[in-house]
């Protein structure tokens, strides 16, 4: 990085991640380069002739007096070919490249650029000599992995003619394309990470993201585009959930930030990624993936940065016209970054010790989101759905409080349903999505005509159960009027067969929509039958007991399922049939 | 080395030096008492106007008249193979009458992070010989996985039992323990020490000790200490190194201590805002790394304050480990030992460790199971108290007896009874086939065939 004149400074105070220096000329999120070894550092606050700068690196040993210098540039990401399969730290450092060049460990003092600006790759040209194009134009494509990804005019070009294009192999630092302005374009994009990248319009998010989670795509839909939010306590599930999101949703890029949360999880994504194949085109996982891993041991003024870094990736992607979506896991240890450089610069604490600024930071992150119109006039998507870790499990926090004002899903995970694992243990009573209404017409045309009314039966019935576990409590299940002891076994049908899902079966972890709805319209199916019997005088107990049913729950764990369904269906009409003709005598 | 006289300010733990000359952050201190006396410390906070020295001893004796050192470098741990069988105190020092450690390196105890990158998924099966662990909450080599306790509760028999008992199903390789006690009682050190020798353990061994008497502020280096031992044993010399950190709760009472003095904003319950951060870069010390030997495992103690699960200590600790063993006092006042309550606990890492060619294929499934019908049984106890057992359906009447067969015959267990997984597994069938077989949803037809004694027998 080149340094500009008068912009070198002294270290005065050395405190933890921030470091004040005297004497620098730097302007508010400048990068610079704090101490003999150059730690990447980036300015915060500005008082007087003092400059506050927080550091992405472990500042032991540093003595006052040595050298800041300015790089004069904002803290920016390398945007192009090479980006997929990618794991970086919160600062886009390739975790890969640093075990090369310094081991097992991560040392400080060393940078290495997000991409590689040796490697070649073949660009195809989709534009000639004499198009003119505009910021966002994409004008070539390059077989990043299975997936074909997109060069684009940057956002900030004032577009022009071109005067040249080339075809062939080039690094990301060979100029591909000359427009008749003079501007050279690279397939590398730099952009600075806490500056969205602009879009022609935003849209209205009306295409469910579809997770082949059942109590997802059933009862709590988000819509590409989307935002929802994961709470819960630890061991709850919101990893494993995230996980899933990352695994099965049919987004066609996923970028996983791992924000001070534990190493063993990111190590057990790498692993596991490169094996698993995506249900749609049966390719690896890992292709269609960026990893952000900012563990809680590394630095915290990286964690900070990394969801910045996270959805800057995002957003190029959405920009080539896909549908993109990020899991921040959690979003508690960002805010929580947050709060702990906050107190280092002695600013007024707000609630609990996070800054004033908290929920203005929330939704501006939360903000970059949307399904958009791209300046290349296509249509993609940013999905965000965000992992909250309450202390004590306590929903009332400010950050889970603040979240909750924006995102439009909550997924809201529950203690005492992870302790008797039932999983995922999102609860179905706290738990809400506000984007049923507008995919709704989606499930109409793409699921089935019966889909929505299914779904607001499952609902009511859990509903139910609810108000008569407050009466069982009370006098016991026995006591219960005979139409409401099947409903109880209905709910226990929803519950056990159709929301919980084993994320660690092969077959179960993912459920295809017409599964979800098959699963979903025997249950009901078994429902009308009982209450049928139920109204001809047959006593509940033997309703409740018939062995058809019993079947039924195997069929998560079965691949070719459908006659298995059918046949289920068929023995319970049997069975109650035989059982309304017992009683009718 | 120049020595300052320039000390301003003792507050708490914490001593403040004026008018040096340049000092680097976290650099080790050593401070010269009029008697002679040298304590040493760390920076805390360095410019051009002071330094903030957090002293890891007790300040007293310390004065305006004492001299300061700043050695120039951050603090770093002799380490050696010969550290095996040695017992020393808080701060490192031998305590043991035996020589000082020749160091064959000196290692920086903040221990950088290691790369996720670099590092290898735990997936080894460690049998520990007690059922609530193995066939429930299933520790793996390389994991975290604390026990969450309470004052007056077994905690320190099982950490015992299952230093006295792991192993690795078919493995023979080199293991190791370090110990770190923070703060405990001299009794409970007899107990851990009494134990150690009786079972020839203490050959295998590094003892840290920071007694309840020590000083407090000692508590914050002493765990890095040992896990800095540990990643040297794991990741240099191959070993596969069980650390046994206890109790994590007088460490996070030592981090809250040094907060107050440097007048910070407390966070929830006074405990510092950074405590998360500070947890992680010791819990994070622990796992495997490909292509080395060793491994380093954790088993951590902490007693919630007040039984309370939501507490910070066991909440922050919870969120950065890969699981929590907890203990629970119902179940001790029953007389039940181990006292696990398998409800709250969790191995997150059990998954990587269980099935076919690891454990048996049936384990994840049964455990559900058996997850799933304790859960529903011990919430009818509560029903059974206003209604009565006789207005409870047959259904419910057997999942309570399951909760109670439950605790008494899986949860229940001898101090020396060491189960092999298949025993637990088998007992736990055993429990199982009190049930109505249409209540096992969560187990697949094949494998009921396969493992419920009903069947077992038909064969
Ligand atoms: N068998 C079950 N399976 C899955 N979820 C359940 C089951 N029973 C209860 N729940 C869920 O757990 C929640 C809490 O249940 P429960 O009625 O036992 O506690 P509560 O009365 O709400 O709380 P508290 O005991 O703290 O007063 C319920 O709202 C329901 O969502
Ligand atoms: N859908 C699921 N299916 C099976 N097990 C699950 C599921 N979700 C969570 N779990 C279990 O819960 C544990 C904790 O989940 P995790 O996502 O790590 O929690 P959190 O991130 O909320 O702390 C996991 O290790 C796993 O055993
Ligand atoms: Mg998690
Ligand atoms: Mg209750």
């Amino acid at each position: 990085m080149e340094v500009k004149g008068n912009s070198k400074g002294i270290l005065k105070r050395i405190s933890g991640p921030v470091v004040t220096a005297v004497g620098l000329n730097a302007h508010m999120y400048d990068v610079v380069q704090v101490g003999d070894e150059e730690l990447m550092g980036e300015v915060i606050r500005i008082e007087g002739d003092k400059t506050i700068i927080q550091v992405y690196e472990n500042t032991s040993g540093i003595r006052p007096g040595e050298p800041v210098a300015n790089t004069g540039l904002s803290l920016a990401v390398e945007l192009g070919p090479g980006l997929l399969t990618s794991i970086y730290d919160g600062i886009q450092r390739p975790l890969e490249v640093l075990v090369s060049k310094m081991g097992n460990f991560i040392e400080r003092g060393v940078t290495a650029p997000g991409l590689s600006h040796e490697k070649l790759w073949e660009f195809v040209p989709v534009v000639k000599k004499g198009d003119s194009v505009v910021a966002g134009t994409v004008i070539g494509e390059v077989q990043e992995t299975n997936i074909l990804t997109k060069i684009m005019v940057s956002p900030r070009s004032k577009g022009g003619v071109i005067t040249d294009i080339k075809s062939g192999e080039f690094t990301i630092d060979d100029v591909v394309c000359t427009l008749d302005t003079g501007e050279e374009i690279k397939m590398m994009q730099v952009w600075p990470v806490r500056v969205p990248r602009p879009v022609t319009e935003k849209m209205n998010p009306d295409i469910p993201l579809i997770t082949g989670q059942r109590i997802l795509d059933g009862l709590f839909p988000i819509a590409k585009g989307g935002t929802a939010a994961i709470p819960g306590p630890f061991g709850s599930g919101k990893t494993v959930t995230q996980q899933a999101l990352a695994k099965w949703s049919d987004a066609q890029i996923v970028v996983y930030i791992g924000c001070g949360e534990r190493g063993n999880e990111m190590t057990e994504v790498l692993t596991e990624f490169p094996e698993l194949e995506d249900p749609k085109s049966g390719k690896p996982l890992m292709e269609r993936t960026v990893l952000i891993a900012n563990t809680s041991n590394m630095p915290v003024a990286a964690r900070e940065a990394s969801v910045y870094t996270g959805i800057t990736i995002a957003e190029y992607f959405r920009d080539m016209g896909f549908d993109v979506s990020l899991m921040a896991d959690s979003t508690s240890r960002w805010a929580e970054a947050m709060r702990e450089i906050s107190s280092r610069l002695e600013e007024m604490p707000g609630e609990e010790g996070y800054p004033a600024y908290l929920a203005a930071r929330l939704s501006e992150f939360y903000e970059r989101a949307g399904r958009v119109e791209t300046l290349n006039h296509e249509s993609g998507s940013v999905t965000v759905i965000g992992a909250v870790s309450p202390p004590g499990g306590d929903f009332s926090e400010p950050v889970t409080q603040n979240t909750l004002r924006i995102v439009k899903c909550f997924w809201a995970l529950d203690a005492k349903l992870s302790q008797r694992r039932h999983f995922p243990a999102i609860n179905w009573l706290n738990s809400y999505s506000l984007y049923l209404d507008t995919l709704s017409k989606w499930y109409d045309e793409n699921v089935s005509p019966e889909w929505n009314g299914l779904r607001i039966w499952a609902m009511e019935v859990l509903q139910k159960e609810a108000e008569l576990q407050e009466i069982v409590q009370l006098v016991g299940s026995d006591a219960l009027p005979d139409e409401e002891q099947i409903t109880i076994e209905v709910a226990r049908m929803l519950r056990e067969i159709f929301l919980q899902q084993n994320a660690f079966d092969p077959v179960d972890t993912y459920c295809s929509m017409e599964k979800q709805y098959d699963i979903m319209k025997a249950i009901k199916n078994y429902a009308v039958l009982a209450y049928g019997a139920q109204k001809l005088g047959v006593p509940p107990t033997k309703i409740t007991t018939i062995a058809a049913k019993n079947d039924l729950p195997q069929v998560k764990f079965m691949t070719e399922y459908k006659e298995e369904v059918a046949r289920i269906n068929k023995a319970m009409e049997t069975e109650v049939g035989k059982l309304k003709e017992a009683y009718q005598k | 080395m120049k020595e300052y006289r320039t000390i301003n300010k003792i507050a708490g733990p914490l001593v403040f030096v004026e008018k040096t000359e340049p000092v680097g952050y976290e650099e080790l201190v050593n401070i010269v008492q009029s008697d002679g006396t040298v304590k040493r410390g760390q920076v805390l906070d360095t410019s051009d106007d002071f330094v903030v020295v957090q002293v890891f001893e007790s300040t007293a004796g310390i004065g305006r008249d004492s001299g300061v050192r700043f050695t120039g470098e951050t603090i770093k741990m002799p380490v050696s193979r010969d550290m095996l069988g040695r017992i020393l105190s808080g701060a490192g020092k031998p305590k043991d009458g035996g020589p000082d450690i020749v160091p064959e390196k000196r290692l920086d105890i903040g221990g950088a992070a290691i790369n996720p990158y670099a590092r290898q998924s735990p997936a080894d099966f460690i049998q520990t010989g007690i059922s609530t662990i193995d066939a429930t909450n299933t520790l793996v080599r390389g994991q975290k996985l604390p026990i969450f306790s309470g004052s007056g509760l077994p905690h320190n028999e099982i950490a015992l039992q299952i230093a006295r008992q792991a192993r690795v199903p078919g493995s023979t390789e080199d293991f190791a323990v370090v110990f770190a006690a923070m703060g405990i009682t001299k009794e409970e050190e007899n107990q851990f020490m009494a134990d150690f020798e009786r079972t020839g353990a203490l050959e295998h061994a590094v003892v840290f000790l920071n007694l309840a008497d020590d000083p407090a502020v000692e508590r914050i280096i002493t765990p890095r200490l040992a896990l800095t031992t540990a990643e040297y044993l794991a990741f240099e010399l191959g070993y596969h190194v069980l650390v046994i950190l206890t109790d994590m709760t007088n460490y996070c009472e030592a981090l809250r201590q040094i907060g107050a003095a440097r007048e910070e904003v407390p966070g929830r319950r006074g405990y510092p805002g950074y405590m998360y951060t500070d947890l992680a870069s010791l819990y994070e010390r622990a796992g495997l790394i490909k292509g080395l030997k060793g491994s380093v495992t954790q088993l951590s103690i902490l007693t919630m304050p007040g039984d309370d699960i939501t507490h910070p200590i066991p909440d922050l600790s919870g969120y950065i480990t890969e699981g929590q063993i907890v203990v629970n006092r119902d179940l001790h006042r029953k007389g039940i030992y181990p006292p696990i309550n398998v409800l709250p606990s969790l191995s997150r890492l059990m998954n990587n460790g269980i099935g076919e060619g690891k454990t048996r294929e049936d384990h994840k499934k049964v455990t559900d199971q058996m997850y799933a019908g304790y859960a529903e049984g011990n919430d009818l106890r509560g029903l059974v108290a206003i209604v009565g057992k006789d207005a409870l359906s047959e259904r419910d009447q057997r999942l309570l007896e399951f909760a109670d067969h439950f605790e008494n015959r899986f949860v229940r267990q001898g101090h020396d009874e060491n189960r092999t997984i298949e025993d637990s597994l088998d007992l736990a069938w055993e429990l199982l086939a009190t049930l109505p077989e249409e209540l096992l949803v969560r187990i697949d037809r094949g494998l009921i065939q396969k493992y419920h004694p009903k069947y077992r027998k038909e064969a």
